[in-house]
């Protein structure tokens, strides 16, 4: 099979030729540290801060808000634990959802361990935060609300402005991880009342091992990892010169062609949705249909499991990712499919496809065909199916 | 990840079906989990099984095993077929990543299960027979949903 079809944009990005070119030089030309004093190295430091402004550009906020981390799950990481410490003495309530990331769900988990006490909020059958419900569990002690942006499996985006207002104006610290929403969808830091944003470059076809933390200026945030006085004495370690300037160019070119890239990819999207739902019986759309990440496909095939089918479409070329425990190493089937109501056997059967700026309608069309014949084969291998078709005759 | 062995019986499973009037069917496992197996029996006067087809919900492992459990009971008598063991189908089948030897003692119970039904509407014991523990049972009266 010389066809690769990749559908699995929400696991990580092809890095795109232009990211990897700006990055070159700075491995074998420049490749002074940037805390160095003469002119060979120091000028690095300019570099530095011209990605911050990129960054914060794109988000409405100020270069030195920008702290460069290791990718996203740091930014979870330190956004949450370090948030606890320094306004621990104020309070120790957190309040996320059900859905969020492992990067956040664990670690909200480590800090209840240390006395820490969090509210998971449920979702809807779409997978949507209430507003309403993120205001019913703020308290007295609250010290920070994290919500994400958009879900990395169903793709549902979160009202994340309202939410930011309610959380606001009961004076919490609003937290969201946008790994999966930077660059796919506008931010503005100001208008959602954001006062921390998580995000990573792989996902917007920048180079892996490189994210960045938006910290509101006046939020108090202990440093995450203690050294030197790089990002303004808050994460200290030589800075990864190469993976920012990455980063930034992936920014640049991420944001400039948002408008344009989105609407292609959410005419792929639906055309790839309608083709489903009518040529599959027995399927179902997770995530909400319209608040949906412009490049997010995610479906649960009944009678059949997830594993198999990817196996199966790995030998037709194609990549993909699903929720099933099969493929996470555990008997259970993804919390957010859970969440929003899934029973296990629909959960085992789902499929998330996610799309790329390269994606074509062909890829797609490839991809349609495959599935149907690949659902129809494992269903009359299923046990499950016969069942359920020996049901419809005695009905 | 998975073996030659493994991926031939995944992508061509032998044996799959159903057989009307079966001497003995056994379901196993539970759709909580993620695999259900069933299979088949069709069992001589001589107590030769004749024939045997299975169907299964699952991973690529589960698919698997549950083919090379079939060929390895085909045509042995119900004594020989309690010696197909999980272990007995993990080393046909080349092994099996450690996440899924489980699948392996699901293909072994869905035997024991099929055997058994066999057995009690024949009214005969099997030598080291037990039981089933089959749990597939447990969500029957929760209304399934269709979309």
């Amino acid at each position: 099979m010389d066809r690769l079809i990749y559908l699995d944009n929400a696991a990580t990005t092809r890095t795109a030729p232009e990211v990897v070119e700006a990055m070159l030089p700075y491995f074998t030309e420049n490749y002074g540290n940037p805390s160095s004093v003469y002119g060979f190295a120091s000028g690095n430091k300019e570099v530095l801060t011209k990605q911050r402004e990129i960054i914060a550009g794109v988000l409405g906020a100020k270069a030195n808000e920008i702290y460069f981390t290791a990718g996203g799950t740091e930014s979870d990481n330190w956004a949450l634990t370090a948030t606890a410490e320094a306004y621990g003495s104020k309070g120790k309530h957190i309040v996320t959802s059900r859905i969020e990331h492992h990067a956040i769900l664990h670690t909200c988990e480590y800090l209840e361990k240390r006395g820490y006490e969090v509210t998971y909020l449920d979702v809807d059958e779409n997978g949507l935060v209430d507003p309403a419900a993120v205001e019913a569990a703020i308290r007295p002690d609250t010290i920070l609300v994290s919500i994400m942006f958009a879900n990395n499996e169903i793709g549902t985006i979160q009202p994340i402005r309202e939410i930011g207002e309610v959380v606001h104006r009961h004076g919490v610290l609003f937290h969201t991880d946008a790994v999966q929403a930077f660059a796919q969808v506008p931010i503005n830091v100001d208008e959602c009342h954001i006062d921390m944003l998580s995000a990573s470059g792989h996902k917007l076809n920048g180079p892996k091992g490189i994210g960045f933390l938006y910290i509101r200026k006046g939020v108090k945030i202990r440093s995450f990892i203690h050294g030197g006085a790089q990002e303004r004495k808050r994460r200290a370690g030589t800075e990864n010169v190469p993976g920012i300037v990455g980063l930034g160019k992936a920014v640049e070119l991420a944001a400039t062609t948002m408008q344009e890239r989105t609407a292609k990819e959410k005419e792929l999207r639906d055309h790839m949705i309608r083709r489903i739902e009518e040529e599959i019986p027995y399927c179902r759309l997770n995530g909400d249909r319209v608040k949906r990440l412009p490049n997010n496909v995610n479906f649960s095939f009944q009678y059949i499991e997830g594993e198999s089918l990817l196996i199966m479409l790995d030998m037709k070329g194609i990549c993909a990712s699903s929720g099933s425990a099969c493929t996470s190493g555990s008997l259970d089937p993804s919390h957010v499919l859970l969440a929003i109501g899934l029973p296990h056997e629909i959960a085992h059967g789902s499929l998330r496809l996610t799309l790329g700026a390269e994606t074509t309608k062909e890829d797609l069309d490839y991809t349609v065909d495959c599935l149907k014949e690949i659902v129809a084969q494992l269903r009359s291998m299923s046990p499950l199916y016969e069942d359920f078709l020996k049901k419809q005759k005695n009905k | 990840m998975y073996t030659e062995k493994v991926m031939d019986h995944f992508q061509h499973p032998r044996n799959v079906g159903e057989i009307d009037n079966a001497s003995g069917v056994g379901t196993v496992g539970n759709a909580k989990c993620g695999d259900i197996m069933r299979i088949y029996l069709d069992i001589d006067e001589n107590q030769i099984i004749r024939d045997v087809k299975f169907k299964t919900f699952g991973c690529g492992a589960a698919i698997a095993t549950s083919s090379m459990a079939t060929e390895l009971v085909k045509g042995k008598n119900i004594q020989e077929a309690m010696q197909v063991t999980n272990r007995a189908v993990m080393e046909a089948l080349d092994g099996l990543p450690p996440v899924k030897v489980h699948c392996s003692l699901l293909a072994e119970e869905a035997i024991h299960a099929a055997l058994w039904d066999y057995a009690e509407k024949n009214g005969i014991k099997i030598e080291g027979l037990e039981k089933p523990k089959s749990d597939i049972h447990e969500d029957e009266e929760e209304e399934e949903e269709e979309y």
